[in-house]
């Protein structure tokens, strides 16, 4: 294998070119070649063993830390990621990369397909968690990395993680794996559902051909963004955010201006999403996070894989009010790991937060992480 | 006696009971001080679960396996015999569900260690012989309404216990109130009168574990044999 790698100063980001590598995709199709844009912090030591992989949500992207030219603003995870942060770049080598099927500079439908000079948009292939790992196992192996000590995320992040442990057990050491779930739940599928059908009942989606005339669909996919906000936090957290307090009046309008700060800040965050997000790419990620099922099959294919997987460590962290993946999902996964006598940590944190919880501030997240990735790489390093 | 050197006394005596190179799984495991010792001393294999939300993440934090769990909802998850020795210390008395917990332990291990504090010691019979009240001692430091400790036993009315359930006693350490240790098996009168703190090594009669290795995996299959 051949990779071709570049920087793009615009995206301020290396870009991994996989030409002529006709990667079959789950769906059956096949992807001739593909780009992964992505991010590294830190420097890889000279036995790499200290390079981490994280993996970002369903709306994040390659920018862990650092500036993101796309917003202007610090990176998703900077909290967590950097020198001296739970996950530390003076000691790891952290690599974060656009998911294919993204929309920050990795192959996906706002991409122009290969050899021609139109996008990809609904003609891009459906894609699931298992090829964004495929893709990701690709970009390793072409950075010359043997083995991962760690692979970390969050949400669809977790998702990847723990597709990972499932399909490359024996290039990777252990996985942190946060507000997941082995399934993706039927509440869930209904919420990406509602989402996608606002995008697509706006006039301007035109079946994903919506670039050709230089537009956007706005009004789908914001709202889209709206009702998935919803989701990531928690009745507790909103009221004590926003409780029923009025925005800029004092008294109801009797209309349907945002009265309230909730509505007001629902709508800003509708607004500046479609200014970072492709609406397709919204669409195909959504759907691969709703096919994503090892309910029935994770036991299987950690017990009877035909890679090595005793060894690995598994750290799973859940959220008392997170709802949409609640900590009973978590737990299920625990349990098969612990049936399989594997060795495994879990944590519900006490955070009235919601699903959001792992992007905020937790201390006790912190710590866990932070704990768990130095004695564990000091029990490696000896 | 204070609570620590209590806890460090019962945990060397529990490191005692156990050979090397063993895989553990340590109930209600705190900040994980007793694998750490296991796992410097005894070269063991440590899993813990720990129901105190900051007591598990200290533990996670400092690298040991450790679930954040309920041992009482939580337990059925392992497999049969999937550890050498399940350890359960200072806790039975605070169990919903004592013998529920017991037959669970020898399940999951093949061995059990369970140490507990002694109702029968003649300093609490005393006590409520004379105030006419609960006890409150060192070792039980509660009083009635807020104490975790819901089921109060003797040694003697363990030994029955046990004698029930078929559970073997193979060893069995007494500690007095001055932290003097004795065989408990080896003492024949008064030992439910001066045993302070007991800790016992327990497996089930005519126990047959019956291991079938493969290359990477070994199954084991519990047999036990009632009388």
């Amino acid at each position: 294998m051949k990779t071709r790698f570049t920087t793009d100063t615009k995206l301020e980001s290396e870009i991994a070119y996989f030409e002529n590598i006709n990667l079959k995709i789950e769906s059956g199709d096949i992807i001739d070649s593909f780009k992964l844009a992505f991010k590294t912090y830190g420097k890889l030591n000279a036995d790499k063993t200290n390079a981490i992989l994280v993996c970002h949500a369903l709306t994040g992207d390659q920018y862990v830390a650092g500036n993101n030219p796309i917003t202007g603003r610090e990176g998703w995870w900077s909290r967590m990621v950097g020198p001296n942060k739970p996950i530390d770049t003076n000691k790891f080598f952290v690599i974060c990369s656009n998911v294919l099927g993204g929309c920050a500079g990795s192959t996906g439908p706002k991409e122009l397909q290969n050899g021609s000079d139109v996008a990809y948009g609904g003609n891009f292939p459906s894609i699931t968690i298992k090829d964004m790992v495929k893709a990701q196992s690709l970009l390793i192996e072409s950075l010359n990395i043997e083995k991962l000590f760690s692979v970390i995320g969050g949400s669809m992040g977790a998702m990847q993680a723990l597709q990972w442990a499932i399909d490359f057990p024996d290039k990777i050491l252990n996985i942190i794996h946060i507000a997941g779930a082995l399934k993706h739940s039927a509440q869930n599928i209904a919420f990406h559902e509602v989402g996608r059908q606002a995008i697509m009942s706006d006039p301007i989606w035109k079946n994903g051909k919506y670039f050709e005339n230089n537009e956007v669909p706005e009004r789908g996919l914001s709202v889209a963004r709206m009702i998935a906000h919803i989701t990531y936090l928690s009745e507790n957290a909103m009221h004590r955010k926003f409780g029923r307090k009025l925005q800029s009046r004092d008294i109801i309008s009797f209309g349907f201006d945002a009265d309230f700060q909730v509505e007001s800040y629902l709508r800003y965050q509708g607004k500046s999403f479609v200014e970072r997000f492709d609406a397709n790419s919204y669409l195909y990620l959504t759907r691969a996070m709703d096919y994503f099922d090892h309910d029935e099959t994770f036991r299987k294919n950690i017990e009877f894989s035909h890679n090595p997987n005793n060894h690995l460590k598994y750290l799973i962290v859940s959220f008392t009010s997170d709802w949409l993946f609640p900590t009973i999902e978590s737990k299920m996964i625990v349990n098969q790991l612990n049936s399989l006598s594997r060795e495994v940590s879990f944590l519900e944190i006490d955070t009235d937060k919601g699903h959001d919880s792992f992007l905020l501030e937790e201390p006790q997240l912190d710590d866990v992480i932070k704990g768990f990735l130095t004695n564990n790489f000091a029990k490696i390093d000896e | 006696m204070n609570k620590i050197n209590s806890i460090r006394k019962d945990w060397s005596l529990i490191e005692t009971l156990i050979a090397e190179d063993r895989k553990i799984l340590d109930i209600g495991c705190g900040d994980g001080g007793l694998m750490e010792q296991l796992e410097n001393n005894r070269n063991a294999i440590t899993h813990g679960i720990e129901l105190n939300r900051d007591l598990a993440a200290n533990a996670i934090a400092r690298g040991f396996n450790v679930v954040h769990g309920n041992a009482e909802l939580d337990l059925s998850q392992y497999s049969n015999n999937s550890f050498d020795y399940v350890i359960l210390s200072q806790t039975l008395q605070a169990m919903m569900k004592p013998k529920d917990i017991l037959s669970e332990l020898l399940r999951i291990g093949s061995k059990a260690i369970v140490s507990f504090p002694n109702f029968g010691h003649w300093k609490i019979r005393l006590q409520l012989l004379i105030s006419g009240k609960m006890p409150v001692t060192e070792s039980l430091p509660y009083t009635w309404y807020d104490t975790p400790n819901i089921h109060f036993f003797t040694i003697k009315d363990f030994l029955n216990l046990c004698n029930e359930m078929n559970i073997v006693i193979e060893k069995s350490i007494g500690l007095t109130s001055k932290g003097k240790q004795f065989d408990i098996s080896e003492s024949v009168t008064g030992v439910n009168f001066f045993t302070h703190e007991a800790i016992f090594l327990l497996s089930y009669k005519n126990y047959e574990p019956i291991k079938i290795k493969s290359s990477k995996k070994v199954f084991a299959k519990n047999s036990v044999i009632a009388n």
